[in-house]
């Protein structure tokens, strides 16, 4: 199977006030395409991290990381900037639109950082916004929309650049539950559809809509899990009733 | 179908019209700038202009030679009234020796009262020569001006400038009347046009103003006066005795103006042991005024530069306190997969955009400078008329030029402002660190 990401003893190092942080003590992933992964684990064991550098936003200080066919361990800044404007969609806890655009813009911000926009680009954008159900709402701003809408616009402009996987940090943490259960959903049927998704999270509800769980603790990988679909459809279930 | 290029501007209109105040006072810093240069130019160039031509009505191939009251120091001694100035003689040598000399015209002037019935004016009352209208622009409007015949035989003839005739024959003809100057008549045979004053000779600031003359015979004016002047006034008089008040030469060619005018000062300072005479070459004015005008340039070059510079700092302070503001947006663009370069253009095309903005109503607002000076003058001249009329003549009557090269200049400066001023804010916004930017709140 086709590998969308694949991380290899990866470390990361800060230093904090002269002293050295082992936030990542070597960590090895293999995500493969279509796959729909949770990032779990307490605060401090570097989820935030390994979140940073699957992001492309970090270089890792020890270790590899495969986006594709080239290593994100030896690129420079423009190169990453390359990568997650061609490989990578981000989806954040706090939508992270920007508010001066409107859905149809915001949507389209990604493919501004890849070169020129074609006509096709834009049709695609738009079908997204269908796809996520805002097709009445393109010409919206951000403050126009509740939390749940904004956070469907966010979903479909990490999209937009057709990326390896998406990349969804807490997408769910500023929600109510009923919204909660709509974006969950919206995001398997995305999966289904055969879209790779890594969700970091700290809730078990949303962890379990997802295929693999993967725990770390301080540094290191603690757990991974694949979960079978009659686990999935209990959390769903469980989600619906509450 | 827009281009990335095309989408980078309206996206930066976009931004700056979140807030369109703080880009309407920033504009406003660029606008004040731009102007002022156009202005300041504009202005330096009018009076330039103005002083220049007043120059040139003095005649670039002329050289001027003025009789002066030589200090008081000089004559302590003497008894009664001392003669001093030009002489006949001085004029003859210089016409006949100095062979670049074409043409010299020979002038006395002196103030007196004109009358006529009961009306009555205090002027200047000139003894010339028929040249003296051609070398000093003086244009006939009615009648004839003097000539070599009146000249000849010392007719009491008089020409009438403008003013004169306005003043002393509001309602009738002045042809072929006479007017009184003490106790001789003089007939009137002619009428000028006005003419503008001409820049100072001999020592003087002040412009000659030629509208309240009177021009007679030179030799009339020997006859029936003579030298020995006394002028008469209230329990005191002043006296002078004075061959010649002011003789003008003309010089063959402009390019024999300089040597000429050393050969005259050579000729005098051998016959004179007073310092009684000034010499006044125009074309040398010329040129200095040719010099005062760059530094003038300059001088009002760095006070436009200056307030550019203020204007510049205007937009950087915005752009910085926009750069915090939106740090989370530039987070957001960069995790969306923008580069450094990227971030920088967009900061930097705002700031382009407000400079330009500036710069074109600036220079729309340089082009009218014309007309609300003449609006502000004529406000000033309503409302405290006293203090206008200390104002130079150069200042109160000259007329800004636009200088053509100033509009591009301009513009030109107000995008380099924008861009250097801009360049800080927008590199800083780019060397944010993006996963900081994105926890910015």
């Amino acid at each position: 199977m086709k590998l969308a990401a694949r991380i290899e003893n990866l470390q990361k190092d800060y230093v904090l006030s002269g002293e050295v942080v082992h936030a990542l003590r070597g960590v090895s992933l293999d995500v493969p395409e279509g796959d729909y992964v949770a990032i779990m684990g307490p605060s401090g064991s570097g989820k935030s991290t390994l979140l940073n550098l699957l992001g492309c936003l970090d270089r890792p200080t020890g270790g590899s990381y495969w986006l594709g066919d080239s290593d994100v361990a030896t690129m420079d800044d423009d190169q990453l900037s390359e990568a997650r404007a061609n490989h990578i969609g981000f989806v954040f806890q706090s939508y992270n639109l920007i508010p001066q655009l409107t859905v149809l813009e915001n949507i389209e911000v990604p493919l501004h950082y890849r070169g020129r926009v074609s006509a096709a680009d834009r049709a695609r954008c738009r079908e997204l916004a269908v796809l996520v159900g805002l097709g009445d709402r393109l010409l919206h701003r951000p403050m126009q929309l509740s939390g749940g809408q904004q956070q469907r616009a966010a979903i479909a402009r990490s999209l937009a650049n057709d990326p390896f996987f998406m990349l969804a940090d807490e997408p769910t943490g500023n929600l109510d539950s009923v919204t909660t259960t709509e974006i969950l959903s919206l995001l398997e049927r995305l999966n289904d559809a055969g879209k790779t998704i890594i969700i970091v999270t700290h809730e078990d509800d949303v962890s379990h809509h997802a295929k693999r769980i993967v725990r770390l603790r301080d540094g290191y990988l603690q757990s991974d899990e694949l979960l079978d679909d009659s686990k999935r459809i209990r959390v769903a279930a469980r989600a619906l009733a509450g | 179908m827009l281009s990335g290029f095309a989408t980078t501007w309206i996206l930066g209109i976009k931004s700056l019209l979140l807030h369109p105040l703080r880009s309407l006072l920033t504009v406003l810093g660029i606008f004040i700038g731009v102007a002022s240069v156009i202005w300041l130019l504009a202005i330096g160039e009018g009076i330039s202009v103005k002083a220049q031509e007043q120059i040139a009505g003095l005649g670039a191939e002329n050289i001027i030679i003025r009789s002066i009251k030589p200090p008081s120091e000089a004559t302590e001694g003497a008894r009664g009234l001392v003669p001093y100035g030009v002489t006949r003689l001085d004029y003859e040598t210089m016409v006949e020796t100095i062979p670049t000399v074409t043409r010299a015209l020979p002038i006395r002037e002196i103030t007196r009262q004109f009358r006529y019935g009961a009306r009555f004016l205090d002027g200047r009352l000139v003894g010339c020569t028929p040249e003296y209208a051609e070398v000093t622009q003086l244009v006939i409007d009615r009648g004839r001006f003097i000539s070599s015949s009146d000249i000849a035989s010392r007719k009491n003839y008089c020409v009438l400038a403008a003013a004169t005739a306005e003043r002393l024959f509001p309602f009738e003809d002045p042809l072929g009347r006479s007017i009184k100057v003490e106790r001789d008549p003089y007939v009137v045979i002619g009428v000028l046009k006005p003419r503008a004053a001409s820049a100072g000779v001999g020592g003087s600031f002040a412009a000659q103003d030629f509208s309240k003359d009177v021009y007679i015979p030179i030799t009339t004016l020997w006859f029936r006066i003579g030298d020995r002047v006394l002028t008469f006034g209230t329990g005191t008089f002043n006296g002078e005795i004075v061959e010649l008040s002011q003789v003008t030469l003309r010089v063959n060619h402009v390019d024999n103006v300089m040597d000429t005018s050393e050969i005259v000062k050579n000729t005098l300072r051998e016959k004179h042991k007073l310092e009684d005479y000034s010499i006044t070459v125009p074309l040398e004015l010329l040129e200095q005024a040719k010099n005062t005008r760059m530094m003038f340039i300059l001088f009002l070059g760095m006070i436009a530069a200056i307030s550019l510079i203020v204007g510049g700092i205007g937009i950087m302070n915005i752009m910085l306190a926009t750069v915090t503001e939106r740090t989370r947006e530039i987070g957001i663009r960069r995790a969306l997969g923008a580069r450094r370069a990227d971030i920088t253009r967009q900061f930097l095309a705002e700031t382009i955009v407000l400079s330009v903005l500036g710069g074109l109503t600036g220079i729309a607002g340089g082009l009218i400078c014309a007309p609300i000076i003449e609006l502000g003058r004529n406000a000033l001249e309503a409302v405290v008329p006293e203090m206008m009329a200390d104002v130079p003549g150069v200042i109160r009557t000259m007329s800004p030029r636009i200088v053509p090269m100033s509009i591009p200049l301009a513009f030109c400066i107000s995008v380099v402002v924008g861009v250097v001023f801009g360049l800080y804010p927008a590199m800083r916004a780019a060397r944010m660190n993006p996963i900081e930017a994105l926890r910015h709140t």
